[in-house]
């Protein structure tokens, strides 16, 4: 412990000096309340510190203790179905001791230590371990089975293990030369975890959202960025992956967003049920809660804390989805301290090395095998949303992440504004990783998947190309075959890109009534080109019921898909060519 | 900072050294904190405050609340409450009239304070937070049959020069209500208006009968600058004082938050802060949040605090910052348009670029009825195509469009001058979903897809449209 004493108050940045010894990123307790912050610079004795806490009231001449320790995280049994706030703080127990509201200086355990679990050891005495090996297990929920690993840097020969039930900070495993191995570990927040080697991504990480599916995939270990102006619906976006996705433990982490937000899915993840494992949402997410009137300092910190969790959770071979909603207020924290530290601005006032912060923590993403002998395989795929100031692309959050990222999923404020959602632009997104994963989709889904995607791809294309014209001279001047592409592409829109997310049967849609619900539509457009070669004209055939029915495939329950809309192919091609019968 | 706060002062300096614009800059000083308020001592006797925004060692910048002409170097004494801003809150404030620091303009006698607590409040526990979901209703269509307002959400009014967004505040004041009945009572926070939209407010209140139930902030045009920053954190530390502490129903409504924002870039420069977009301060988006994230609900408490802040986009430019900071913040946006009010359509409410983010929270089955949301999608999805088309005439006539695209055209023109355009027609809920089916039931039946089969059946039927009338535009 080092004592020095506040010499400067500016904001969240308070300079202490006295402090000779301590080091860049040491927790530092400062003032009589001992609010929370970091080393973010030393200069002679003085040590710069952001606070991650409101800093009024504090004076010049109090103390300020630095712990000569980095922000360590917690990590063990009891992270599921928690709430942090962006330092790992339990917001559970800081409204149980302190109230409704969050005062300041205040400190809880971040895993609970009255708890008991049940550990079930997997090594014996003499048995020799490596980090990242599975020393045991504890069930964590009804279906994750909490591995208890060998730190990293940490091996030797098993002297002792115990069974039975034990609280997180309890030995259950004892090393030869005495390292005790706990429920346990912790680990700096900034330092990414180890692993064996990086994979290439080569599975879809299925979201059940069409557009994002069909159009746009991204791979298990991917990474991708949501861009919109306000009210084109990232969190909408973010909240729907959080339930849908296809992932063992999902890390939801709001960055400098609305309270109300958090509330929604504390209230509403506990009672959704997880489609794949029958037991609520809640038990395979945990949340880092700072919102944005939460002290700008820790919003900074809560994009690592969430890293790091997800990260413990690949360690243990899971598939983790990370979402940030949204790295724009975490560029802007880190803006806002970098002003306070007087640094030389780079573009729009943002830190020079906004790029370089930005690549390092999506880089700790990806598919990877895991540290431990039996080479297990976990991934972290991550969602970033980006808020860009007036909806404009153009400014550094969005292309400083657009050069690192796999996928971009561009919100669109026309489509938001006529209600058309998700409103993700199908001209301006794209994917990078269409081609490591069209032989799972043509193995898993059907053969002609990609000739699909892609035929209706370059429908959607088309219509631009027509929309202009028939700005230049009325719908009624196009022929009768380009009207056909109009009327597949409306319906490509209004019947398939459209899904309604609070919706019980159209939330998720699986990736094979996706296929065949693209396949219906496209048949509709085959059809209709074939009729108009037989003459006939263009208004009759669109004037066909059957076309209620495509509007109608979205309430097709998932299960009943594969049924159904494989009978409604049939009927579209055989009514619409009786048309030309006579 | 009322005659005993000040008396309660420990240190008097007659040390500063400079004064640049708002700041002063004193040296010399011991065990200043950091926020703290300050009384400035000028040689004629007047009286100023302050607030200290940094030490330096010994020295204490102070941000003047008023304008430092009259102060000068030597003589000017300086005194440090040791004390934060504090706002004396009580339910007596009910009907008073104070200045932007909270302290009495109306002539009447000092508040006694219940409870003195700090302005800037702390943020509400995420997990303490209870979710909106109570409907409240406006009696305005284009709120509550498309983006409904909820108990505990924040929702801004996005005003022009010259266009009505006080007139629709003060209406939503007059009107709102509860569905079970409970009446608001309201703080109004007003920076920099003027004294005739002040005087406008309060002739409104007035007639509504609503004056005592009223908290009413004023920080007029010609009140200093710096003041504004004071003003709604006053204004939202008494409304959180009623609504957690005497489990009211409070409406806050900040008006106008462009000159907020305005004096929060005066600072800044002042400061010599790096400016960010458009000269405003980096931190606009953390300080604005931490104003606007001051509504909501807390678990097992019965009051709520809704806020509806109005501010003015310059230039009508939705993204000018402060627009646009204000919109990533609040759960919705409530935009006006010129072109609107120029057809003379009241409130001329742009509902395309609007939203209630919690709109489905408060709605539905139970809350309100089972086709709401269906509802507004389409007369949304209707209009939008609509408006799209009155373009696409401009150019190539209406000769040229298919029979459907006319009757669009005919719709979006309906949907203006029935659905959106009420005066000041007081309309229960009922009355606004029944003109949404009036005005879809012109459509053909086919043609509606937003709405669930059943509540076609139910509530569509050509003869309803025989009801609506258009003239062309």
């Amino acid at each position: 412990m080092i004592e020095g004493t506040i010499v400067k108050v500016s904001g969240p940045v308070v300079s202490v000096d006295n402090m000779a010894g301590a080091k860049m990123y040491d927790i530092t307790k400062v003032g009589e309340l001992g609010l929370i912050g970091e080393i973010v610079r030393l200069d002679g004795e003085v040590a710069i510190v952001q606070v991650y806490e409101d800093t009024s009231g504090l004076r010049v001449g109090e103390k300020a203790v630095c712990t000569e320790e980095p922000l360590l995280l917690e990590l063990g049994p009891g992270l599921l179905s928690s709430i942090f706030d962006g330092i790992q703080r339990r917001l559970t127990d800081i409204s149980e001791e302190w109230g409704d509201f969050i005062v300041r200086g205040v400190t809880t355990d971040s895993l609970p230590r009255g708890r008991k679990w049940e550990f079930v050891p997997m090594v014996e005495i003499g048995d020799q371990v490596e980090e990242g090996d599975i020393v045991g297990e504890v069930s964590e929920t009804q279906h994750i089975s909490h591995k208890i690993m060998v730190p990293p840097g940490v091996s030797g020969r098993v002297a002792e293990v115990k069974e039975g039930e034990f609280a997180v900070d309890e030995t259950v495993v004892t090393l030869e030369d005495g390292y005790q191995i706990k429920l346990m570990q912790t680990w700096p927040a900034r330092v990414p975890r180890p692993v064996k080697r990086k994979e290439n991504p080569n599975i879809p990480f299925i979201t059940g959202t069409r557009i994002l599916d069909t159009f746009f995939p991204i791979a298990q270990g991917g990474y991708s960025i949501i861009p919109g102006g306000f009210g084109t619906g990232k969190t909408v976006t973010e909240q729907t992956l959080a339930k849908w996705a296809d992932a063992d433990i999902v890390v939801y982490v709001g960055c400098g967003e609305r309270g109300n937000e958090m509330t929604e899915v504390l209230t509403e993840f506990p009672n959704l049920i997880d489609p794949k494992t029958g037991v609520p949402l809640m038990q395979r997410t945990i949340l880092v809660a700072n919102t944005s009137n939460m002290p700008v300092a820790a919003r900074e910190a809560s994009i690592y804390t969430g890293i790091t969790l997800a990260e413990y959770y690949r360690d243990m071979g899971y598939n983790v989805a990370m979402m940030a909603d949204s790295t724009s207020r975490w560029g802007e924290a880190l803006r806002e301290v970098s002003g306070r530290l007087e640094e030389m601005p780079g573009e729009e006032g943002y830190p020079a090395y906004l790029a370089t912060r930005l690549a390092d923590f999506y880089e700790r993403c990806g598919r990877a095998v895991c540290l431990g002998k039996d080479e297990r395989i976990g991934s972290i795929t991550a969602i970033g949303a980006v808020s860009p100031p007036g909806g404009d692309f153009s400014e550094p959050m969005t292309q400083n992440s657009l050069r690192i990222t796999g996928a971009f999923w561009a919100l669109d404020t026309p489509l938001a504004n006529r209600r058309h959602f998700p409103a993700i632009s199908w001209l301006k997104s794209y994917t990078l990783y269409l081609d490591q994963i069209k032989d799972w989709y043509a193995k898993n889904v059907a053969e002609d998947w990609k000739e699909h995607r892609d035929r209706a791809m370059s429908l959607l294309q088309k219509e631009v190309e027509l929309q202009e014209i028939v700005q230049l001279v009325g719908p009624d001047a196009l022929p009768d075959f380009a009207k056909a592409v109009l009327e597949t592409t409306r319906m490509l829109r209004e019947d398939f890109l459209q899904q309604f997310a609070f919706s019980d049967t159209d939330a998720f849609c699986s990736l094979r009534k996706q296929y065949l619900m693209l396949k219906a539509i496209l048949t509709y457009y085959d059809c209709l080109e074939e009729v108009l070669l037989h003459g006939v004209p263009l208004r009759q055939a669109t004037e066909h019921p059957i076309k209620n029915e495509i509007a109608r495939m979205k309430e097709i329950p998932s299960e009943e898909a594969e049924e159904k809309i494989a009978d409604l192919i049939e009927r579209i091609k055989s009514e619409l060519r009786s048309l030309s019968e006579w | 900072m009322d005659k005993d706060t000040v008396s309660l002062a420990t240190v008097e300096y007659q040390t500063i050294g400079e004064v640049a614009g708002p700041l002063l800059f004193v040296s010399k000083v011991k065990g200043a904190s950091y926020g703290e308020m300050v009384a400035i001592y000028s040689v004629d006797g007047s009286v100023k405050y302050g607030q200290v925004i940094e030490i330096a060692g010994d020295l204490a910048v102070v941000q003047v609340f008023g304008p430092t002409a009259g102060l000068e170097v030597k003589r000017t004494r300086v005194r440090f409450s040791g004390e934060v801003a504090k706002m004396p809150c009580s339910v007596n404030l009910l009907g008073r009239i104070l200045n932007g620091m909270g302290q009495p303009r109306d002539g009447g006698p000092e508040i006694f304070a219940e409870e003195e607590r700090e302005i800037n409040g702390s943020p509400i526990n995420p997990w303490s937070r209870d979710e909106p979901r109570d409907f409240i209703q406006t009696g305005i269509s284009a709120i509550d049959g498309l983006n409904t307002l909820v108990r505990g959400q924040k929702l801004p009014i996005f005003s022009g020069s010259g266009l009505p967004g006080n007139e629709l505040a003060a209406q939503i004041v007059k009107n709102a209500k509860i569905l079970g009945g409970e009446e608001f009572a309201i703080v109004f926070g007003a920076m920099g208006i003027t004294r005739r939209e002040a005087s406008f407010f309060q002739e409104s209140f007035a007639q509504s009968g609503a004056l005592e139930r009223v908290v009413f902030f004023l920080n007029l045009a010609d009140d200093p600058t710096v003041e504004r920053l004071l003003t709604p954190r006053c204004a939202l530390t008494v409304a959180e004082y009623l609504a957690f502490e005497h489990d009211m129903q409070v409406l806050v409504i900040l008006t106008d938050m462009t000159n907020y924002c305005e004096a929060l870039r005066e600072i800044s420069t002042a400061r010599e802060e790096v400016p960010g977009r458009r000269g405003y301060p980096g931190y606009m988006y953390t300080d604005l949040a931490s104003n606007y994230e001051r509504a909501g609900r807390i678990k097992g408490k019965k009051g709520s605090v809704t806020q509806i802040p109005i501010l003015t986009m310059p230039d009508d430019d939705i993204t000018h910052p402060i627009p646009d900071l204000t919109g990533y913040i609040t759960e919705g946006q409530i935009v006006l348009s010129r072109q609107l009010h120029r057809k003379g359509i009241f409130p001329p409410i742009d509902v395309l670029p609007c939203l209630s983010r919690l709109m489905n929270l408060g709605i539905g089955e139970g809350r309100t009825r089972g086709d709401h949301r269906g509802l507004a999608d389409q007369l949304y999805a209707f209009y939008a195509e609509g408006v799209d088309l009155r373009r696409l005439v401009a150019i190539v006539g209406e000769e040229a469009l298919t029979d459907i695209d006319r009757l669009t055209l005919k719709f979006a023109d309906a949907f203006e001058q029935n659905y959106l355009d009420q005066k000041d027609e007081n309309r229960e809920l009922e009355q606004t979903l029944e003109l949404g089916w009036k005005l879809l039931s012109m459509m053909p039946k086919e043609s509606i897809k937003r709405v669930k089969t059943e509540y076609i059946e139910k509530y569509y039927s050509p003869e309803k449209a025989e009801d609506i009338v258009v003239s062309s535009s």
